[in-house]
This record gives structure tokens, sequence and C-alpha cells, in this order.
């Protein structure tokens, strides 16, 4: 990160919880290392000499004459699995050595990737399997998380806890689509972008009354979460059955994928970064534009320094409640960009509770990322990328002697990955101070 | 009390104070606000009501007559609201260590199917019932244990926020119940002759006994909860183990320097807030169907969070909220049969009492009570950090 770090909120100045709950001898780095020795090993002795030895072969776009990458999974795990041997010894050097353990270690994660799918390929009956294709998944599906986290990250930054981004999409997605639904038959494209705007104005309107509800009246903000959450999913339970399934518009005509001229023709890259649709563009200048605003310009320094330390913050002549009402009402359009996402460009048409823990997941890829802007993109990269490699793992009919591995072991891929993730290589992440804290302003 | 106390004055003061303490303990001062905040919250629903042109006073007396409207229905209001019991539970107990349990959606899935699968057993035919029912509440009551203590664990241990872990812990039960009940090559635990994905049925003498044929019906699950809610007050309130868990989550660091195991206290809280959903999990396993089927347990563990916060983390506090929350699902379909209004009505309205009872300065305000906006819900997690 090369934003100035003057309120990055890893400072902590209280002792460390894990202090607290000491009785460990050997260090995180030590541990993981360890874990990945164990897997080197398994898959040197175990897995490298059952596994079939034809080639098998990664294809990328365009897709009539693919570029290919062909290997022979044998070769693949044996220098996989020496990698992750030296991985582990390299994490029992002595400690001024850490970095070097730090980079082999995400090297050895990062060799997950192919080393997870090019086992699976091994163990089905396809020879090849379109990565671009994958990576192409992954981005969209990251789409609603990033957005999420970007929400999660206004509101905390400021110094008030959202737990119902879940709510705040859902309610948008089913606001929006109502619109769209009613007004514009599920079918004409100004209403969609109208839409697409009342549902982002519903966003807001439910952070409006996340940001009344928990500054003016002080009320536990998780209380006030879990109201927003509970609310949205009856009111979108009652809009859908009252307005959206009589007005016999169910279903309809979503956003359409465009590309940037001359850039989309740039082999492998091309169609996977500049080809799409507009919501998933739109969420990455909104997780760019968070990071400038919240690290480049004096408002976000005051947003920032409002969930830090609020008092301090009165002292330098910062309205800190206003200040938040602002952070988390920006928050709320967010999430209802996020939700226009979910009933118009992802589909289009809206489904009882359709957003499906994305909100929560969201506010996991925003602890993973250490409250920053980037960090929770790449929690959020990381989660979709699980489920399209999920996915695809499941269309590819994996099997091992015969048996064949279930569709749900697959499914449940990317939450194991983001517990593993989050209980595993990462550090302890440390809110923002004064997250949660209601803030009476000194007389 | 008073013993040292002798002479007339005494006995007047200790006369006084007892009467101050009966009427206190009959004024409906303290449950203003609560009984405000449900009238305040059909009226919202109401107004919903009327906005899509039907009469909100048919539509009320409609969901009351389905809540309350006959002794069979009332039996299934209240048979509706035992797992609520257990899954709030949970969510107050971890509560008051500090921890934001979301996890018990999958606390109670996991408790579920390893109560059904320990009813299936073939020794358990043969135990009478006295042995069977207790080992079947068990079996759900360790399932969620082991569930919830992952989190914990990973909390004191790693540090991993518990509530991502039990978010993610969610969804991999859900997969994973899904799959022992669903997949038929190899048969794990479905009933292969049942037309839907479900687990065999339990053996008859663990099932625990029926109270009222109602619809779901009525049975001694209700008691194990009631049991289970006066213990978890008096281990809160008068034992070492309640006082720790309190102080931990209150203030880790006092806590750490009063010479309490944190770490400990946190995996425990953790894993028995896990046990209570599972425990739950079981009840419904063995007194209600008989068998194991995922969607039976859909949102009770969501909504175990906000009947926890509207009982203030209170485990008597919990019976009240809890039946309020059974009953009004109970009778929702009525409504939606009679008047034609869809039963998400109910959600809204739940999500209102929520919210005016936490918002309380809103209620006081409107119906000019006497008396300071109340003690906010300090026992939950206010922060990240605890």
């Amino acid at each position: 990160m090369t934003a100035p770090s003057t309120l990055e909120p890893t400072v902590a100045t209280e002792p460390d919880e894990s202090e607290l709950t000491s009785g460990r001898r050997l260090g995180r780095r030590q541990i993981v290392g360890l874990i990945f020795g164990g897997l080197g090993v398994a898959l040197l002795v175990g897995l490298a000499p059952t596994i079939t030895s034809e080639n098998r072969a990664f294809a990328f776009e365009p897709p009539p004459d693919p570029l290919r990458f062909s290997f022979n999974p044998v070769t693949l795990v044996v220098v996989i699995g020496i990698v992750y041997l030296v991985t582990a010894a390299l994490s029992f050097l002595p400690a001024r050595y850490d970095r070097i353990a730090l980079y082999a270690q995400l090297l050895s994660a990062a060799l997950a990737i192919p080393l997870i799918l090019g086992v699976s390929l091994a163990l089905s009956a396809a020879t090849e399997t379109n990565v671009t294709n994958l990576f192409d998944e992954s981005l969209v599906l990251a789409t609603p998380i990033a957005l999420g986290a970007m929400t999660g990250l206004w509101c905390e930054r400021s110094g008030i806890i959202n737990i119902g981004i879940e709510g705040m999409m859902l309610a948008s997605a089913g606001v929006g689509f109502m619109t769209y639904a009613v007004l514009g038959a599920a079918s004409s494209t100004g209403w969609l972008w109208g839409s697409i705007l009342i549902a982002i104005a519903t966003g807001g309107a439910l952070a409006l009354l996340h940001a009344v509800l928990s500054i003016r009246y002080g009320i536990n903000q998780i209380v006030s979460g879990v109201v927003i959450n509970l609310f949205a999913l009856g009111l979108t339970g009652f809009l859908r059955s009252e307005v959206i399934v009589p007005s016999g518009n169910s279903k309809g005509v979503a956003t359409s994928e465009f590309g940037i001229p001359l850039l989309r023709e740039i082999p492998i890259l091309g169609p996977t970064l500049f080809e799409g649709k507009p919501l998933h563009y739109l969420m990455y200048v909104v997780v760019f534009l968070t990071w400038l605003v919240m690290y480049r310009t004096a408002w976000g320094l005051r947003v920032r320094s409002s969930g830090e330390n609020p008092h301090a913050a009165e002292t330098l002549g910062i309205n800190v409640i206003t200040i938040r009402y602002q952070a988390v009402i920006l928050g709320g359009f967010i999430a209802g960009l996020a939700g226009a996402w979910f009933s118009m460009e992802s589909q289009s048409g809206f489904e009882d509770n359709m957003t499906n823990a994305a909100g929560f997941i969201a506010l996991a890829a925003m602890i993973f990322g250490k409250w920053t802007p980037w960090g929770a993109f790449g929690g959020a990269l990381l989660f979709g990328f699980a489920r399209a490699l999920g996915s695809r793992l499941q269309f590819l009919n994996v099997e091992v002697n015969e048996f064949g591995i279930p569709s749900e072991f697959f499914q449940s891929l990317p939450f194991v990955v983001t517990l593993v993730v989050v209980a595993g290589a990462l550090g302890r992440a440390v809110a923002p101070a004064a997250s949660g804290q209601p803030y009476t302003p000194s007389k | 009390m008073n013993q040292t106390n002798g002479g007339s004055s005494g006995f007047t003061g200790t006369m006084d104070d007892f009467r101050r303490k009966i009427l206190e303990a009959w004024s409906l001062q303290p449950f203003l606000v609560p009984i405000y905040a449900v009238i305040l919250s059909f009226v919202v629903g109401g107004v919903l009501i009327a906005i899509i042109g039907i009469n909100p006073f048919e539509a009320y007396w409609a969901l009351l007559r389905g809540m309350f409207g006959s002794p069979e229905r009332i039996a299934g209001s209240v048979a509706r609201s035992v797992p609520f019991i257990g899954s709030a539970l949970a969510l107050s107990f971890a509560f008051r260590a500090g921890l934001f349990n979301i996890g018990a959606e999958g606390q109670l899935l996991i408790g579920g199917i390893t109560a059904a699968w320990v009813g299936t057993w073939a020794f358990m035919a043969d135990l009478p019932g006295i042995l069977a029912i207790p080992i079947i509440l068990f079996a759900g009551f360790s399932g969620g244990f082991l569930w919830g203590g992952i989190p914990g664990v990973l909390r004191a241990r790693t540090g991993a926020h518990e509530v991502i872990s039990t978010i993610m812990l969610n969804s991999i039960a859900l997969f994973m119940v899904r799959w022992i009940v669903n997949s038929r090559d190899p048969v794990i635990l479905r009933d292969v002759e049942a037309s839907v994905p479900r687990t065999e049925e339990i053996a008859s003498t663990a099932v625990l006994p029926e109270l009222v044929d109602s619809q779901p019906n009525l049975h001694w699950g209700l008691f194990v909860m009631i049991a289970v809610c006066i213990i978890l007050d008096f281990v809160l309130r008068r034992t070492t183990f309640g006082f720790e868990t309190i102080t931990v989550g209150t203030n880790p660091h006092a806590a750490h320097y009063a010479g309490i195991g944190v770490g400990r206290i946190l995996i425990l809280a953790m894993a028995l807030s896990g046990a209570f959903a599972g425990l739950a999990a079981a009840s419904e396993v063995s007194g209600t169907n008989g068998f194991f089927q995922p969607g039976t347990f859909a949102f009770i563990g969501f909504d175990g969070i906000a009947i926890a916060l509207l009982a203030r983390a209170n485990p008597i506090a919990i019976l009240p909220a809890a039946l309020l929350w059974g009953s009004l699902l109970s009778g929702a379909p009525l409504m939606q049969q009679e008047a034609d209004v869809s039963i998400d009505v109910v959600r809204i309205i739940q999500s209102m009492v929520l919210l005016f009872v936490a918002a309380d300065a809103i209620v006081r305000y409107l119906f000019r009570l006497r008396g300071e906006a109340g003690p906010h819900i300090d026992t939950a997690s206010t922060g990240w950090t605890g």
C-alpha cells in the first residue's frame, strides 16, 4: 500500500488478543510452513504415483483455435510438491529471513490454483479446460462482493458497523426490479437505467435509516443492522408476491454486454478484462474511487479520523456526526448498485432472498482486506474465484477410484477457502478503533 | 436479609421494602416499551396492508385467530416457538461472552443430523424412552458443541473473527448435510424409500412424547427448552463460569489481568452456544418430525439473532420473545388464506418490533412515557474487537 498510513487501522495500542490467549510455541509462519510440508509429502508420496500420466491442457481464448498449455499431471504434481517442501524448509529459517519465507508461502498458495485445477482435470474424463473463461467468471462473481465490501468499508472507516449490507442489497434488488417490471415492463432500456438509479436510492434510504438509528438514537449498531436485514427480507417478499408477480413481468431483459474497442482484441486478456456488463465495470470504478477518495482527499481523511478517534477529530473542527451520515449513506448507494447487479444484470428478475448471504461474505472480504479498499477487493476476487472454480470442477465430473466427488463438495469450496485463508494465512485484523461506538459530541 | 434489625421500625421498614417490591413486580412500567413497540409495529404493518387495498383489521383478525383462535392453534403457536428458544439461547449466551454467533443456522443442521443419526442406531429401539430420549438430545447437543467449537478455537488460537468463520461454517454445514441426506450412491443416511431427501425415521423409543396434536405438534421439547433457559440464567448469574463468561464478554483485557483464561472461555462459550442450537435441533428431530430434513431448519438460526436481541440476551426474557416470534409465523398462513395478504407482512412486523424495542427513545417519545431511555443491549458485542 503506497497510501499514507497515518490512519491505518492496523495500528493497535491495546495488547493483542492473541497475547491474552497465549500458549503457542510455534509462530504463525511455522505452522503454515508445516501445513505446506505435509501437503508436499502427500503430493509426492500419495498423489504422484497414482495419478494418470496422460497429458492434459489448460486452454486460453480465443475459442476457435485456443492457445494451449499442455502438461503431464505427474510432472505438475511433483514440481509443486517439491516447491511445497522447499517452502516448509524456508519457513523455519531464522527470523531475519522472514520475508523470504513469506514470499515462498505466497507463491505456494498461488500454486494451489494450477494444482487443484490440474489434478481435477487429470481425475476427470475431460482433456482440457478453458482457463480464460474461469477468470472471466471469477471477476463477474466478485462484483457484488467487492461492492458490498466497499459499502462496509465506508461505514466502518467512519465508525459505524454495518451488518445490514445484506438487507440493503436485497431491498435494492427487489425495489429496483419492481420499478423495472411495473414501469418499464422489464424490457425498456430507459427504465432499466432508471430502475438501477431507484435501486441505488433504495440502498441510500436504508443506509439513512441505519444512520438515524445508530447515530441519532444511538442504538446498538448490530441490532440496527439485523433490523435492516429482517425488514428487507419481509419487504421484498411482500413486494414480490403483491406487486412483481401480479404485474406479469417476473422475467425481463438484463443489462447487455459491451466491449471496449481495440482493447478487446488483445488475446487472452482482452475478452476477460475488456468485455463485460456495465455494472461490473462500475464495480472497478467504485473500488478505485473508494481508494482515491478515502486516501487522497481531505474528506476521506475526515472519514477515517471519525472512525479512529472521533473526539480528536472533533477537536480539529470536524463535524463527526455529519461525516458519519455522509459516509454511511454513500455506502448505502454502493450497496444499492450491488443490489441492482443481482436483479438487473446477473439475471433479470427477483427471487426471495436472492442475495443469499453475499452481504455477509462482503463483510468477510472487508475484514480479510484489513479494512482497506484494495485488500477488500482482493478478498472479493478470492471469493469470486473460489466460486467459479467450484462450479467448474462440478462441471468436470471429477472421480476418485470411480467414486464421483459430490457436487456439494465443490459448492462449499469458496466457503472452505475463505475460512482457511481467514484463519490461517492472515495476521490478526484490527478494526477501526471507534467502529461500533456511539458518539456523543462534547458540549 | 434484615435479621439483625430489631424493633418495630426495622419491621415496618422491611414491610415497606416488601410492598415496594411487590408493586414494582406488578407494575407494567418495564413492559410498557415492548407492548407499545408491538402495537406500533402492527400499525406500520397495517398501513402497508391498507396500501395494497386490503382492510388491515380483517387481516389482523385472521392473523390473531391463526395465532390463538383455538386450543390447537395456541398449542401450534407454542410448538412453533420451541426451536426459536434454542437458537435464541445460543445467540444470547454468545452475546454474553462478547461473541456474535451467526452460525446457529449451521449448528442446528449439524446437531439435527447427529441426533437423527444416533436415533437410527439399532440398539436405540431396545432402550426404554427414559434412556433413549436423553441420548438423542445429548447427540444433538454434542453435534452443536463440536461444530460451534470450531469458530471458538479459531477465534482463540488464530484470531479469525467468529462472524466470518460462522458464516462460512453455515454454508459448509448446509452443503455437508445436503450431501449426507441427498446422496444415493453411496447411501449415507438417506431414506431411499422417502419421496423427499431425508433421513430414516428414528427409533420410536427416542421420540419426545407429544402433548397436543396441533400443527406442528406440541411436545415435551418445550419443557426441555424452558429448563435450559432457567439453568442458563442460574449459571450466568450464580456460578464462577457465568461470571467469567460475562467478564470476558464485557472486557477481555480486564478479564485477562484478573487471571481468567480468556481463550478457554471463548472456546467454551462458542461451543456451548452451538450446543444449545444443536439441542433445539435434536428436540425438533425427536419431537416434531421423527427424521432429519435440512429445509425444516431454514432461518431458525437467523431469527435467533433477532429474538436474542429482543430479549436483551436475557435467558428468561427469551421465552416471551420466542413465543411472539413463533406465534406470528404460525398465524400468518391463515391471514394469507382469508385476507389474501402475503405472509411476508409478518416479517416486516417482526423487524419493526425489534426496531422499536431497540430504539425505545422513539416509543417513549410517541407515547409520552416517563423515564429515561432504557439500557441498551450492553452485552451484545458492540465492535469487532468485542
